[in-house]
């Protein structure tokens, strides 16, 4: 009986931020009447007569008018329309959201969503994941669900937050993915066994996870027990479970969906590899997209990202070394 | 402010029959395009073939074609946007290229690499968009730029769109205030369709009229009836003259109504349907087809003509498509630099 969508648990979680304080606002490009280009914010604009605005395409003002409201006392959550449009408010988040606690001691609690990730046909510009840029900066909280309940406890989460958080909801993630209920919600900054293993750890975030568990599952059909580690959050990020991880099975494949230079799936190889290096019984492995713009056409989208079958296949790998 | 619920004849002289000359270039340019996008919009539907949206200008081909008309493919610079179907056609853009891209075909000019409307060929100086809305007027001011630097702008032109709700971004600003302040040789269409999406105009601006901007970049303002393709084509061809001849930039606002959703996928219900009847909704392609026939610019059997020619021409691009490879991943190189030697993890 799964009847909740990833993306009604998004819009859920934002009715109920709404309703339980009235300094919770949403600006956003279409989502008053229409409801967003994804009806994430469904019926909210006649829930909440003014409280939820259409804002003119104008991302750097739409972010820093968050930032100024969020000075006064409101907790507003802004929708960009497509994860990929974030960048024209880039400066704003990094340079005045970001530092704004850090130089001036107020807090900056803001949400900002983007619906992130690919989907097939939608090409290099509305397709991108944006938490390895914005993880980069100090003063940001970066959170990527993957699952209903947590796209439902760390959205209310974030908008409690006195600091601004970078929700990165995943497209792929908002028809396909159901559940029966909202279960119950885990601290912000924790990362989640989603399936305990003893051979390996794939360490995770978003969409990939499942990508990741459906490989763990392959594997097992050949005598493998695979550890599925959800981030949850990847700023910050619980090196903690990540190491103990590590410390059950002595091998390590981290996987992202984003580009492959730097970013989270760097970070976690990283303090694996200086914190844990005794612990690893082969080299720290990472899986990413290819270094290419995402491409429109599926057979090269579906070549460019990780699918089950790279995870599988570098699993293989990892687990011959 | 021409209307063309009343054609005022032009009288006959050599500019009548230059302004005739461009009408019926406009005119099937729309035909062409209308029925290209119908195709696109039937295949959308019927699924599978196309993955993605499909994006329409329906309702802004007269704006599009009469902008697009003015320009010369291989010599003019050409940035175009979500609604310009019929203006890549009359700057030149063969149909088929249209459907390559929809189709991702490895043979199109963006080789499966990127869909639909993100298409061009910048070596011709026709501008492939990004999303980013605003974000084209900059490159095509950049190319003037060269052009100038180079001693090579000679009469060029550069020409892009925008719509309401692009307006209000950014880089909308700061690239018509550069273009301004380098006088370059700029046309920028403004299509007012009293839409962004679903957001109606009154959520996007606050002045009266998006032309008023024009004082304030200290452009040439024009403003016109996008529905009627004589008065478009007319102003048109003073924007470009002008821009031509070292005025600078000129902007051109047409009013129109997007007839469609955003998309096909969107009902576009968000519209009243009031709306649809008045004015600016309109259908171009009917007022222009009018409008020839009572110019005697053309017979009831040229425009039966026209589109069957659009037709078999649709059909036959997709048809030749329809056969031509789809992008294989082990053949695609991988490569998004184009010194091949600096692309990590692959051999020079
Ligand atoms: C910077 C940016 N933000 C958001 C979007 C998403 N988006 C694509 S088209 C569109 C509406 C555009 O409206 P308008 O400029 O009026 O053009 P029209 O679709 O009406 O032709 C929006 C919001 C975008 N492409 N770029
Ligand atoms: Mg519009």
């Amino acid at each position: 009986m799964s009847t909740i969508t990833y993306l009604e648990a998004i819009r859920e979680a934002q009715y109920e931020a709404l309703r339980d304080n009235p300094d919770v606002f949403l600006y956003g490009q279409d989502i008053a009447t229409f409801g967003g280009a994804f009806k994430a914010t469904k019926n909210l604009g006649r829930e909440f007569p003014g409280r939820v605005f259409d804002s003119p395409i104008s991302e750097d003002a739409m972010i820093g008018m968050a930032i100024g409201a969020a000075v006064e006392g409101a907790r507003p959550i802004v929708e960009m329309q497509f994860a990929d449009f974030s960048s024209v408010g880039f400066n704003q988040i990094v340079n005045q959201a970001a530092t704004l606690y850090w130089r001036t001691n107020t807090p900056c609690p803001i949400t900002i969503r983007l619906p992130s990730g690919g989907t097939a046909g939608s090409g290099p510009f509305h397709s991108q994941s944006m938490e390895s840029i914005y993880a980069h900066y100090p003063g940001l909280v970066i959170l990527t669900p993957a699952t209903v309940e947590d796209a439902y406890w760390m959205l209310l989460d974030s908008v409690k937050l006195d600091d601004p958080v970078i929700f990165c909801e995943h497209k792929f993630l908002y028809y396909h993915l159901k559940a029966d209920g909202f279960g119950q919600g885990m601290p912000i900054g924790k990362a989640r066994i989603a399936r305990p293993g003893r051979d390996a750890t794939v360490v995770t975030y978003s969409a990939m996870l499942h990508e990741s568990l459906k490989a763990a599952e392959e594997l097992r059909l050949d005598g493998y027990e695979v550890e599925v580690v959800d981030l949850r959050s990847v700023k910050p990020m619980d090196t903690d479970t990540i190491l103990a991880s590590v410390a059950r099975t002595g091998r390590l494949l981290v996987v992202g969906e984003s580009f492959p230079w730097g970013g989270a799936t760097s970070e976690v190889v990283a303090r694996v590899a200086s914190e844990a290096f005794h612990l690893l019984d082969a080299p720290p492995m990472r899986l990413n997209s290819k270094d290419t713009p995402i491409p429109y056409h599926p057979n090269l989208w579906k070549a460019h990202r990780p699918t089950t079958a790279s995870i599988s296949a570098e699993l293989r790998k990892l687990l011959r070394y | 402010m021409t209307s063309a619920d009343k054609i005022v004849t032009p009288a006959f002289d050599e500019s009548t029959e230059e302004l005739r000359h461009d009408f019926l270039k406009a005119l099937r340019c729309m035909i062409l395009s209308r029925t290209l996008e119908e195709k696109l919009s039937s295949l959308y539907r019927a699924g599978g073939r196309i993955v993605g949206g499909v994006y329409l200008g329906r309702g802004q081909e007269a704006f599009s074609a009469a902008a697009g008309i003015q320009l010369r493919w291989g010599k003019d610079i050409f940035g175009p946007l979500i609604r310009d179907q019929a203006g890549r056609i009359a700057y030149g853009e063969p149909v088929i290229d249209t459907m390559r891209t929809y189709l991702g075909v490895v043979t199109g000019p963006m080789r499966g690499r990127d869909g639909n409307i993100h298409r061009g060929q910048p070596k011709q100086g026709y501008m492939a968009m990004i999303s980013h809305l605003g974000s084209l007027l900059s490159v095509v001011a950049g190319a003037l730029f060269a052009r100038r630097l180079h001693g090579t702008l000679g009469d060029t032109a550069g020409a892009t769109s925008i719509g309401d709700g692009g307006t209000s971004t950014g880089a909308f600003h700061e690239g018509l205030n550069l273009a301004a302040v380098e006088k370059l040789p700029l046309v920028v269409s403004v299509a007012n369709n009293q839409y962004a999406y679903s957001t109606p105009t009154h959520r996007q601006y606050a002045c009266e009229d998006l032309v008023q901007r024009a004082v304030g970049y200290g452009v040439g303002g024009h403003s016109v009836d996008g529905t009627d393709l004589l008065a478009c084509v007319r102003i048109f061809r003073t924007a470009f003259q002008q821009a031509r001849a070292g005025a600078g930039p000129q902007m051109v606002v047409g009013r129109l109504l997007r007839l469609g959703g955003h998309g096909e996928h969107d009902d576009a219900s968000y519209v009243p349907n009031l709306q649809k009847h008045t004015h600016e909704g309109r259908d171009c392609l009917l007022v222009a087809q009018n409008q020839a026939l009572e110019l005697a610019w053309a017979t009831p059997q040229d425009l039966e003509k026209w589109h069957k020619e659009a037709r078999t021409e649709v059909d036959q691009a997709l048809a030749l498509v329809t056969k031509e490879p789809v992008p294989d991943p082990y053949r695609e190189n991988w490569r998004a630099l184009s010194t091949s030697g600096l692309v990590e993890g692959q051999e020079p």
